[in-house]
């Protein structure tokens, strides 16, 4: 495709449905005085450009099977003429294998060269061909191509398609295919001046269903109609706006839910370092910004040695950012933390100490400036969903989110270690008094939540910038989550983590994202009155530990 | 009250006879001699001795009430946007655009008005006033709340540093009308003495040592009198104190309010010397540096808050311009090598032997011994 690119794939659509609505009123207007005995492909044999850009619409509508070939040997310059005036205008397409009449297909005797001459394309019949496609797609055997033409026709609205999408319509068999053409002929309808009052009402009704902004443009562009249409048409505008506005708010609660996932797994880690131990781990958030080089690392490994890899490299950087974040949280526990239990205030600061240290040695190594994590291709675009545009990379963050906390629950509820943990958690002394090595346990669910916390930094690196930076912006609102769930609980964590996440989408609208932001704290300040030990707090005797 | 020991004395002697020999070396020897201070020098001083009555607070609450406050330095910096508005009313007509009643950047926003919580800035008292009320307002609001519904130890911290950041994102905002991201700068002069010259950095130091020595007075007075050992009290037995018959919390309330207005002061003597106010310095992590200062120097001492601050920001002025890649390194090992091996700072090294008021291991594991107990009676 020349010009390549996503650019020009974006512009593609809406150009082709503009130029298949000229190209569709053009035969409409030539319709009237078509020369008899003229056929479309006589046209195409004619030295004269409006001619042949005449004779490629008109065979793109005819429904020939030979027009979609010698539309693409035109395209493709291998269609050619007789170089003198001929009453039968023979029309060849070159192929790999020699020459075939472009009429019948049939193969026939290469004509002398000297009397053959190349159908050469200027810009008109360029766009000819183009929209000339368009049409063809209605005939395509392939549904999605055909749904895709269908919605052309829909969006151009052009009085001039009528004839065009009726003859689709009549030999459409698919019903999706059929519901499309059935409202691009309903917009047709409301543009074009013929059809009843009963006819329009109905058309209004038919787009007025679909419910989105490009019928909204449609409607509020229809002028002069019938007073009972136009009654009808302000209706549907008004009833479009209000759902439109109830997928505004949808919209919200679902990038609310995407930032809940977000924080989910930035704060599942910490409920357990901070839930189960009671160690306040301010260095947690550079355990995510380790996850997220962590996977900077996997995927300039893996681009090196197996480059046939790069698509997968996210599913090697979880358990690599898993393992790396993991080992240096038993690390820490060993070498810092467990001189200070009991300490909860000297703990804040010693790793308060620590994250300053990690940010500067991750800054030293890899430079202060943001790293390119790359997103793989299944990982990007949008899904629709009715009125909704969902992102596909948060999409997967929330389920990515979901998995990992599932995992996480599964882990603690029914793994050896996880029983392990809650013993100590639960009586400390007890569960050493039953063979429980503590100390042990103690180091591996530091690491395991470190390890979380890896993993939250593989996610992030998609949606984020990888700088040392990563793990400040998410600390903050870590803490928030683990205090608003309750400490000791993923279920409150969920709960804190989703609640924040959507009332933090649903203020911005009309309060602006930094005042969102704070009115999401002050009400947190202000829960914390009412709650201070999280929504979901832990009852016995471990409260106070 | 007062009891004129040797620690207060070499602490008063310290800042007030440094503070006066650097104004001579300024003031009184030729630029070329070799004695000489230059005015810079003069500023950075006064600047660490700001930071010296911010410790001084953090102290007050955390060495004294066992409050670790991770948002001090929102009342600093509360304190001072108080002074930044006078100074920025100061300016009069002389900004950029000439406004006689609007700075700059409201001039520059379109402002036509002058907000109403920028009128009496043109008073010095009105503002000094605003200095230490705004402050202790905040704090007094905010510690009813938390002290009230017993939110203590860590989720303290925590909401306090959400306090301090809130704040940030809000004097962000442009239309909190405090000069947003650029926060007030270009400062003419104080009290009609202009700004920038040596006579006004000796001026302002001397001031913010006297301040120093004054709140470092009233602290002592505070922990020496029934009141402080009622805190000490509250600090290393909460649950214990309150069974005894005192409320936790209206003493906590007391030095919390008392804290944040000498941060305030501190932030309002803070400003004209550095000659900038903006919404970094509500950045939570300038309030734990802050903390560090006060551990460095030894936690529950008063007299190691002021040592710790000005030592570790010589150190950061020192490391920061000498070799900028170690800083960070430099400031995460202080963090870590005092809480570990230096609980009690460095007058604690020296105060071994004294049996101290500050805290020690054996006491804070007691008193959460003490407390779950208590608890478990409680709760069944």
């Amino acid at each position: 495709m020349p010009g390549g690119g996503k650019g020009w794939r974006r512009w593609r659509l809406p150009l082709r449905a503009v130029m298949l609505g000229a190209v569709l009123s053009l035969m409409l207007a030539m319709s009237g005085p078509a020369r008899a005995g003229s056929d479309p492909f006589s046209d195409m044999a004619s030295t004269n450009f409006d001619m042949v850009a005449r004779g490629v619409s008109a065979l793109a509508v005819s429904g020939s099977p030979r027009a979609a070939p010698v539309i693409d040997a035109l395209r493709d310059s291998r269609l050619f003429a007789w170089r003198w005036p001929r009453p039968d205008s023979p029309l060849y397409i070159r192929t790999a294998k020699g020459f075939v009449d472009a009429r019948t297909g049939a193969p026939v005797a290469a004509p002398p060269p000297v009397n053959v001459r190349l159908v050469i394309v200027n810009d008109s019949v360029r766009s000819a061909i183009a929209a000339a496609e368009g049409a063809l797609d209605l005939t395509s055997p392939k549904k999605k191509v055909r749904l895709d033409a269908a919605e052309e026709l829909y969006q151009s609205a052009e009085a001039g398609a009528l004839p065009l999408i009726e003859q689709a319509l009549a030999r459409e068999r698919d019903p999706a295919v059929a519901g499309m053409l059935r409202e691009a002929h309903a917009a047709a309808l409301l543009k074009s001046s013929s059809g009843s009052v009963s006819a329009r009402l109905a058309a209004v009704h038919q787009v007025a269903a679909r419910a989105d902004l490009s019928t909204r443009s449609l409607l509020e562009s229809l002028q002069g109609q019938p007073p009972p249409v136009a009654a009808a048409i302000q209706e549907a505008i008004r009833e479009i706006d209000r759902r439109l506005q109830l997928w505004g708010v949808l919209e919200n609660v679902y990038y609310g839910i995407s930032l809940g996932a977000v924080l989910l797994l930035a704060a599942a880690g910490l409920a357990i370092t901070f839930g189960v131990m009671g160690v306040i781990n301010m260095a947690h958030g550079e355990m995510v910004m380790i996850g997220a080089y962590t996977t900077f690392v996997v995927q300039q490994l893996i681009a090196a040695s197996a480059p046939a890899l790069t698509d997968l490299g996210l599913l090697f950087a979880v358990p690599a950012a898993f393992l790396v974040a993991g080992m240096l949280g038993v690390v820490i526990e060993r070498t810092l933390i467990r001189f200070l239990y009991g300490r909860p205030l000297e703990t804040l600061l010693a790793t308060w100490g620590l994250s300053l240290i990690l940010q500067q040695a991750v800054r030293s190594i890899f430079g202060p400036t943001n790293q390119d994590v790359s997103s793989p291709p299944w990982m990007s675009g949008a899904v629709s969903l009715g009125g909704l545009t969902l992102t596909v990379n948060r999409l997967w963050i929330i389920v990515f989110a979901a998995l990992v906390l599932g995992a996480l629950m599964g882990v603690l509820r029914w793994g050896g270690l996880g029983r392990s943990i809650r013993a100590v958690m639960q009586n400390r002394r007890m569960a050493a008094v039953m063979g429980i090595r503590t100390p042990l346990i103690d180091a591996l669910t530091f690491g395991l939540g470190s390890g979380i916390a890896g993993i939250a930094g593989v996610a992030l690196s998609q949606i984020d910038n990888v700088s040392p930076n990563l793990g400040q912006n998410y600390i903050i609102d870590s803490f928030m989550v683990v205090v608003l769930g309750g400490v000791g609980n993923l279920w409150g964590t969920v709960f804190g983590a989703m609640s924040l996440g959507v009332v933090d989408k649903l203020v911005e609208p009309f309060a602006g994202a930094v005042l969102g932001k704070i009115l999401v704290l002050v009400l947190l300040i202000l829960f914390i009155q009412r709650r201070p030990r999280g929504l979901f707090p832990l009852k016995g005797r471990v409260v106070e530990a | 009250m007062i009891y004129p020991d040797r620690a207060t004395t070499v602490t008063l002697g310290c800042v007030l006879g440094g503070a006066a020999i650097l104004a001579v070396l300024n003031q009184l020897t030729p630029a070329a001699s070799a004695v000489h201070v230059p005015g810079f020098a003069v500023s950075l001083v006064g600047k660490y001795l700001c930071y010296a009555i911010l410790a001084l607070a953090i102290d007050l609450v955390w060495g004294y009430a066992g409050i670790l406050t991770l948002g001090h330095a929102a009342f600093f910096a509360l304190g001072g946007y108080a002074m930044g508005m006078y100074l920025m009313r100061e300016i009069g007509a002389r900004g950029v655009y000439g406004n006689p009643t609007l700075p700059d950047f409201m001039v520059f926003l379109g402002w036509k008005h002058l907000p109403w919580y920028w009128h009496g800035f043109s008073h010095f008292g009105f503002a000094l006033t605003m200095v230490v009320l705004v402050p202790g307002v905040l704090a007094a609001v905010f510690g009813w709340f938390a002290f009230r519904s017993r939110v203590s130890g860590v989720y303290l911290s925590i909401i306090t540093q959400a306090l301090t950041y809130a704040l940030m994102l809000a004097f962000f905002r442009n239309e909190m009308g405090f000069g947003g991201n650029n926060g007030m700068t270009d400062f003419k002069d104080i009290l009609g003495v202009p700004l920038g010259r040596d006579s006004a950095s000796v001026g302002l130091m001397l001031v913010t040592a006297v301040v120093l020595s004054a709140a470092f007075l009233l602290a002592r007075a505070i922990t020496g009198s029934r009141f402080g050992k009622v805190l000490v009290a509250v600090r290393d037995a909460e649950a214990r104190t309150r069974f005894l018959g005192y409320r936790p919390e209206s003493y906590k309330l007391t030095v919390w309010v008392i804290s944040a207005m000498l941060a305030g002061l501190g932030g309002a003597l803070y400003v004209p010397q550095v000659g900038i106010i903006n919404p970094s310095e509500f950045a939570p992590a300038n309030s734990i540096e802050a903390v560090i200062w006060v551990a460095v120097g030894g936690r529950g001492t008063l007299a190691g808050a002021i040592l710790g601050a000005v030592l570790v920001n010589l150190g950061k002025t020192w490391l920061t311009s000498a070799l900028p890649e170690i800083w960070l390194f430099a400031m995460g090992g202080l963090f870590i090598l005092v809480t570990v091996f230096l609980p009690r700072g460095i007058l604690g090294l020296f105060a071994a032997r004294r049996s101290s008021t500050a805290p020690e291991r054996e006491s804070a594991a007691a008193e959460s011994a003490a407390a779950e107990t208590v608890v478990r009676e409680v709760t069944g």
